[in-house]
């Protein structure tokens, strides 16, 4: 018997566990990288000097692009280990450091009770959840798609698709409870420390679930058949046929569908935030309803892709996002847009003797309060903040949906896709190089390169160049190079 | 297809130095002296986090080109025997 027959005939109760104990570590995994993220403007005023609030920002998204930027690293250290020693033992390991760095963020103390050395810990522990990001991801697709049979390659893949999405999701929750249960003051306080805190607990769950799985079957039947790579960076990268592969995969594929992903879900919130002035919460719950609602399709387009090919679906993803999103920003923008809208009540009162508030009620619902807080000798501090009302706010929910459908266009056939390319021997290593440049460069700036952007040029849709450009690129590589068959065989 | 492949071969790896060169001139701009919004620490991080990554990368679309100009690309391999 083949090992392909094995896979294909292996109880279904064994794939199912394989899957979750996969998508359970990488969703814990997502959700470590991401709470940073969702907690930028907080952290920002932590960790960095708060004389200049933009400043401070920037600097937070930069150390958020760091543990980005480290993926392609994790992804060459992680990998090269997972082609030598094995998938399971790899992955365990990048979980422990993940969950080690999320939870010691948690305990830094402040720019204001230590100075610099402050942001400094914090780089670190963010290039070291970046490190390890980059050597799961790959661990956890190439796993599942060595357990799975041909034709639900896929399809079970996907599962590991969505926890990106999920992991994003958990965060989100998290902080919207953690919030709530402790209240807005303290959670600005310390209470923002908790969902840091937590990822300890998921993480024990995780490694326990893990401990209890087995090897991949096909990297066990290279081992005992004496195949195993003994330099897979070499023989990834130096020899050419597959550094052309690499090469393809990424300028093809990962790159446009890195900026696509990031646009979709995490430019979106920014957007949302920063240039629409919707409340902290409510512009989470938007994102949040949203990922709910388009999550199931990432496993329809993995199921979907077994069945019509990966390339047609990534690439019709790539091409309606080309098309869409600066008149999708352009609809979300004027949905947030006071000026266009009828005032009905205004109210102006002062809180302290150094903050005065004014609240504007508007005829289709929104509310817009603008804060004013004097602290002389330096400027005054303005922050507004947009409660859209019900059909303004339902039509966000709706604009940002679409983009998340495109997301799972390109990224749930992705793992697939990238396994399919490479042979087991150096899966590892070259599925992780194209797919962390793509998603954790390409993408992971996104939100960093999009916002300086806006804020450099001063129009509110010049960020959407960055993904549009970028997307274009990879469409035009993609549909010229990519070929849409399916590669039964994996086991090679 | 092979010819539109290897032509289309010229214009990425015309493109990995024209994009590196247009990086460098707009990193120069705003980081000159004399820019209509003078430099802060923000942009010199914001330029040198951008070049040193993005010319690695533009290098290897050059890369990519050149072997689609010579035909790496013509016909893909179909399993792994063939890498």
């Amino acid at each position: 018997m083949t090992t392909n027959q094995t896979i294909d005939n292996q109880p279904k109760s064994n794939i199912t566990q394989v899957i979750l104990a996969s998508s359970v570590g990488t969703l814990i995994e997502w959700y470590d990288f991401y709470i940073f993220g969702a907690l930028a403007t907080i952290i920002s005023t932590k960790f960095f000097p708060l004389e200049n609030p933009t400043a401070a920002y920037l600097s937070v998204l930069a150390t958020f692009a760091a543990g980005f930027v480290v993926r392609p690293f994790g992804a060459l250290v992680f990998g090269r280990l997972g082609d030598l020693v094995g998938r399971k033992y790899t992955f365990l390991l990048t979980l422990v450091i993940m969950g080690g760095s999320t939870f010691a963020i948690g305990l830094v103390p402040s720019y204001a009770a230590i100075g610099a050395a402050a942001p400094i810990i914090v780089l670190i522990l963010r290039l070291l959840q970046g490190l390890a990001l980059g050597g799961e991801y790959g661990g956890a697709a190439t796993y599942v798609a060595e357990h799975a049979p041909a034709h639900k390659r896929g399809y079970y893949t996907s599962w590991i698709q969505t926890t990106a999405t999920l992991g994003l999701f958990l965060a989100l929750g998290v902080i919207l409870i953690t919030r709530r249960s402790v209240g807005l003051e303290t959670f600005s306080d310390w209470g923002w420390r908790i969902p840091f805190l937590i990822s300890a607990f998921l993480i024990a769950i995780s490694i326990y679930i893990r401990l209890r799985m087995s090897e991949s079957p096909l990297f066990n039947k290279i081992k005992a058949e004496g195949k195993i790579s003994k330099n897979p960076l070499k023989e990834s990268f130096t020899k050419r046929v597959n550094m052309k592969m690499v090469l393809l995969a990424l300028f093809g594929a990962t790159m446009g569908q890195g900026v696509v992903w990031y646009t979709g879900q995490f430019y979106a919130l920014s957007f949302i935030e920063k240039t629409c002035n919707i409340e902290f919460v409510e512009a989470r719950n938007i994102i949040l309803i949203a990922l709910a609602i388009a999550t199931p399709l990432f496993i329809f387009f993995g199921w979907l892709s077994d069945r019509i090919g990966r390339k047609a679906i990534m690439m019709t993803g790539m091409l309606l996002a080309i098309m869409t999103y600066r008149p999708i920003y352009k609809a979300m923008y004027e949905l947030a847009d006071v000026s266009k809208k009828q005032e009905t009540e205004q109210s102006i009162y002062n809180t302290d003797v150094t903050t005065m508030v004014i609240t504007k009620k508007y005829a289709d619902g929104t509310i817009y309060k603008e804060t004013t807080k004097n602290a002389m000798p330096t400027k005054p501090v303005i922050t507004k903040e947009i409660n859209l009302g019900t059909n303004a706010y339902w039509t966000m929910i709706f604009l940002i949906f679409i983009q998340v459908v495109y997301v799972t266009m390109v990224y749930g056939p992705i793992a697939a896709f990238l396994v399919e390319i490479f042979p087991t021997r150096i899966r590892y290593s070259s599925m992780s190089l194209p797919y962390h440049i793509g998603n954790g460069i390409f993408g992971g700036l996104t939100p960093y390169i999009a916002t300086r952007l806006t804020t450099h040029l001063g129009d509110p849709y010049a960020g959407l160049w960055w993904p549009i450009v970028i997307a274009s690129l990879c469409f035009m590589i993609g549909m010229i190079y990519l070929s849409n068959r399916i590669d039964e065989n994996v086991a090679d | 297809m092979n010819v539109i492949k290897r032509y289309f071969g010229i214009i990425w790896i015309l493109l990995g130095p024209a994009s590196i060169i247009y990086g460098i001139i707009q990193a120069a701009a705003e980081l000159s002296p004399n820019a209509k919004t003078p430099p802060t620490q923000e942009t010199y991080t914001f330029w040198i986090i951008i070049l040193i990554i993005f010319i690695p990368i533009a290098a290897g679309i050059s890369l990519m080109g050149y072997y689609a100009l010579q035909g790496d690309y013509d016909r893909l391999p179909k399993d792994s025997s063939a890498l």
